[in-house]
């Protein structure tokens, strides 16, 4: 029995004058093949990026021109090395091009990139892109590193093999992007003649269950064959059907085979598979033709080292450190900048207004929530430009190779390394970071445990209590330097405790694996870069940054009402606000932490950001200062007192707030960007939860074994 | 000889590769499948996971799915 060929049933869709709507291409490729480069040749700056609604998988859209002026969109799909989807991300490649989401039209023809230097892998995948018979562009992307590696490939071969265009490509200067912007200008573009036979065992199944695709699940007939065809590849149906579940009659003909299969000892998936590689083996073996012997490549040379057991770490250490010497100290010039410029802002609005109501909310919560969202910005970019180049360059890759074996301690994998390391700097970008982690539990766990990582947010505070903690300077450095490493050590552990916890509690998978490919070095695409790096930045303020502004501009509100009658300094304006009656709500819960409603204010407002608490506790103890100087603020916690004149911020109170604010959620902005890098406010809320009442708990104990004690 | 017992630096061929499991089926169709050549690069400097070279590219996995791999060794 043989199954329908690929190309009978349909015709090229011309992209005819006639033809009014543009037509659609899909670039598909795996990762590592420089698909993104040549996104960006293709498209230039005309490119938007959203989300694909309910998944967290980035949606790029951009459009071309054709030689005749004409415009032709183009759909970046994430990269892919199997239409077996394994991830979120090859899911939606997958369902994009077998037209299952309602949300993206299905691609009329196809881009397939195929990295010349790693012809056979790159080749399954177009293998199976072409089963889909739509028009396929083949193109040959990396022709000079291939040349580089000794690899003569005769392209005219494989248009000749394949009976499709085969475009040379060198997307990363730009070398047949013409010559395929041609190719894909043309109105005819022929079908692949490439003739596949389907395993004998296997075609009988395929063209059954392709018959019942199409009657049962109404697929057009060449959809129904690729379906059929991923249906015998993943053994779980459930995986490939996706949101869209198969008819019974159809999942009864595919159990009824899998059950025959199971009985005889056939492997179908792996027939399939060696059938396919067995196809490709042949087209790579006339295609790429290997000059003599090459030695070790350059990138084997440098892999010497940067995965060596001793160099690997002094590597992995030195870049780490760079990466994160330049959040801290090159961030802060901007920050320090942005700051001043909000400040100045406000004073000149504040100049400008009368004095009321509608001046305060524009200086106390729009100015002040502005600010709030764009100091975020310099760590953002720092951030993403060092991954940017981390992940062009393929070392990326190598600290996750060499961080695995601690990461599965817990149950991770080396992808976790980078977004929880970029954390102690700020969660946000840390969290932004997980979208390389394939595996949707584990990209959460790394999300949900990323905010304990003490951020420099939580500096100021430390800062303080220890302050307090340790008055004077009699203690020598070490025992406050040796404290707030404590302090950091507490939240590393608590993140690396939680996440254990998690995956083998909530988010319980599969036993973790690290398939991943280690791409061989390559110098980094700046502009490539600075455009993933503007996009982040992009998506922060637009997503985040709203949400983060409407809470600065709550919180304002809940301290600056109701209104004190006049005369009142703004101590007692805070005292007598929603703010303090919050504090003074709040005091039964955290007076067995040793807190009293002053600080319950400090926590509440702090909710904006932790450091906003040094801030508070000036105007809630009446310091005037400008804050860069602690030392009268100190003075004044230090005098603090409870109504029956015991003093409040004991060194046992200090140390047990600094353990609060290891564990405590206080950030909205964190809260804003896990919202979005989840598509739900239940994970964030449950991060609040989970975080807050851990601190909580954590307090508790320390407090009262401190009293018990003797403290 | 299984695929985690293989020296640093050796050749093997595939012979016997498992039939089921997610990690298996997407191993097999980054194209380690029975016959295929692999070399052992190296292990990550705390012992796992294992990089190896199969068609021309370098890829990882971890010994816990490699010892499920039979390999028949090349002599060097």
């Amino acid at each position: 029995m043989s199954s329908v060929a690929p190309h009978i049933s349909r015709t090229a869709i011309p992209a005819s004058p006639g033809n009014t709507r543009q037509p659609i291409y899909a670039l598909v490729g795996n990762p590592n093949c420089g698909k993104s480069t040549l996104f960006n040749a293709l498209t230039g700056m005309k490119q938007k990026v959203g989300n694909y609604p309910g998944v967290t998988v980035e949606k790029r859209v951009g459009t071309a021109y054709s030689q005749h002026g004409q415009q032709m969109t183009v759909i970046d799909l994430p990269g892919a090395y199997s239409l077996a989807a394994r991830s979120p991300d090859e899911a939606v490649t997958r369902d994009v091009l077998l037209g299952r989401r309602a949300d993206t039209q299905m691609p009329d023809r196809i881009l397939c990139i195929v990295d010349a230097t790693n012809l056979e892998r790159n080749l399954y995948l177009l293998h199976q892109i072409l089963d889909l018979g739509r028009p396929v562009i083949v193109v040959l992307n990396m022709m000079d590193l291939a040349a580089a590696a000794g690899l003569d490939i005769r392209v005219a071969r494989l248009e000749h093999e394949l009976g499709i265009p085969v475009i040379a490509c060198e997307a990363v200067n730009g070398r047949g992007v013409i010559e395929l912007k041609v190719a894909m200008s043309r109105t005819d573009l022929p079908l692949s003649r490439h003739a596949w036979d389907i395993p004998a065992p296997i075609a009988p199944a395929v063209a059954e269950l392709q018959a019942s695709l199409i009657a049962n699940d109404r697929k057009p007939p060449l959809i129904a064959r690729a379906e059929a065809l991923l249906l015998l590849t993943d053994q779980d149906s459930l995986r490939v059907a996706g949101s869209t579940p198969l008819s019974n009659q159809t999942h009864e003909i595919l159990r009824g085979w899998q059950e025959r299969w199971e009985a005889d000892g056939t492997d179908w998936a792996g027939t399939l598979v060696n059938s396919r590689y067995d196809v490709i083996g042949r087209i790579a073996h006339d295609v790429a033709l290997r000059r003599g012997t090459v030695g070790p490549s350059t990138s084997d040379k440098i892999d010497a080292y940067a995965t060596h057991p001793v160099w690997g770490w002094l590597t992995l250490g030195a870049i780490m450190t760079l990466l994160f010497f330049s959040i801290f100290t090159l961030a802060e010039y901007p920050m320090n900048f942005i700051d001043g410029q909000m400040a100045a802002l406000a004073d000149w609005v504040k100049a400008r207004m009368a004095a009321g109501d509608l001046r305060d909310l524009i200086t106390d919560g729009a100015i002040a929530g502005v600010g709030g969202v764009i100091i975020f910005l310099p760590q953002i970019l720092i951030l993403f430009f060092f991954i940017g180049l981390l992940e062009s360059t393929g070392y990326m890759a190598r600290a996750a190779f060499i961080m695995d074996r601690l990461m599965s301690r817990v149950g991770l994998n080396g992808k976790s390394f980078i977004p929880l390391l970029s954390s102690y700097a700020c969660a946000i970008p840390g969290i932004m970071a997980t979208r390389t982690i394939e595996d949707h539990k584990d990209r959460l766990v790394t999300i949900l445990v990323a905010p304990l990582m003490s951020c420099s947010a939580r500096l100021p505070v430390y800062l303080l209590m220890i302050a307090a903690l340790v008055p004077g300077d009699r203690v020598p450095i070490m025992t406050k330097v040796g404290i707030m490493l404590l302090m950091y050590a507490l939240g590393t552990l608590g993140a690396f405790g939680f996440a254990w916890l998690f995956k083998r509690t909530l988010l319980k998978g599969a036993p973790p694996v690290m398939i991943m490919e280690l791409p061989p070095y390559r110098l980094p695409g700046i502009k490539d870069v600075v455009l993933h790096m503007l996009e982040r930045a992009w998506i922060f303020l637009r997503r985040a940054g709203t949400v983060i502004l409407g809470i600065s501009i709550v919180l304002w509100f809940l301290s600056a009402y109701p209104k004190a009658p006049d005369g009142m300094n703004e101590q007692q304006q805070l005292a007598q606000s929603f703010a303090g009656m919050a504090g003074h709500a709040l005091e039964p819960a955290i007076k067995p932490l040793g807190f009293d409603w002053q600080i319950g204010i400090g926590l509440i407002s702090s909710f904006a950001a932790r450091e906003v608490f040094v801030s508070t506790m000036g105007v809630v103890f009446n310091v005037e200062g400008d804050g860069e100087d602690t030392t009268p603020l100190r003075q004044a916690l230090l005098e603090a007192r409870w109504p029956d004149g015991a003093p409040l911020f004991t060194p046992l109170v200090c140390f047990t707030l600094m353990v609060f604010y290891v564990f405590a959620m206080q950030c909205i902005s964190t809260i804003a960007v896990v919202k979005r890098e989840t598509n739900s406010w239940r994970w964030p809320m449950f991060q609040l939860a989970y975080m807050t009442g851990t601190a909580w708990i954590l307090s508790f104990i320390v407090y009262q074994t401190g009293r018990a004690l003797g403290y | 000889m299984k695929l985690s017992e293989l020296p640093a630096g050796a050749s093997a061929i595939i012979r016997e590769f498992p039939k089921s499991g997610s990690a298996f089926l997407r191993l097999r169709e980054m194209g380690l499948i029975a016959g295929t050549q692999v070399t052992l690069i190296r292990t990550a400097p705390l012992g796992d996971p294992l990089e190896i070279k199969l068609r021309g590219y370098h890829l990882t996995l971890r010994k816990s799915e490699a010892e499920h791999v039979v390999v028949e060794r090349l002599a060097t």
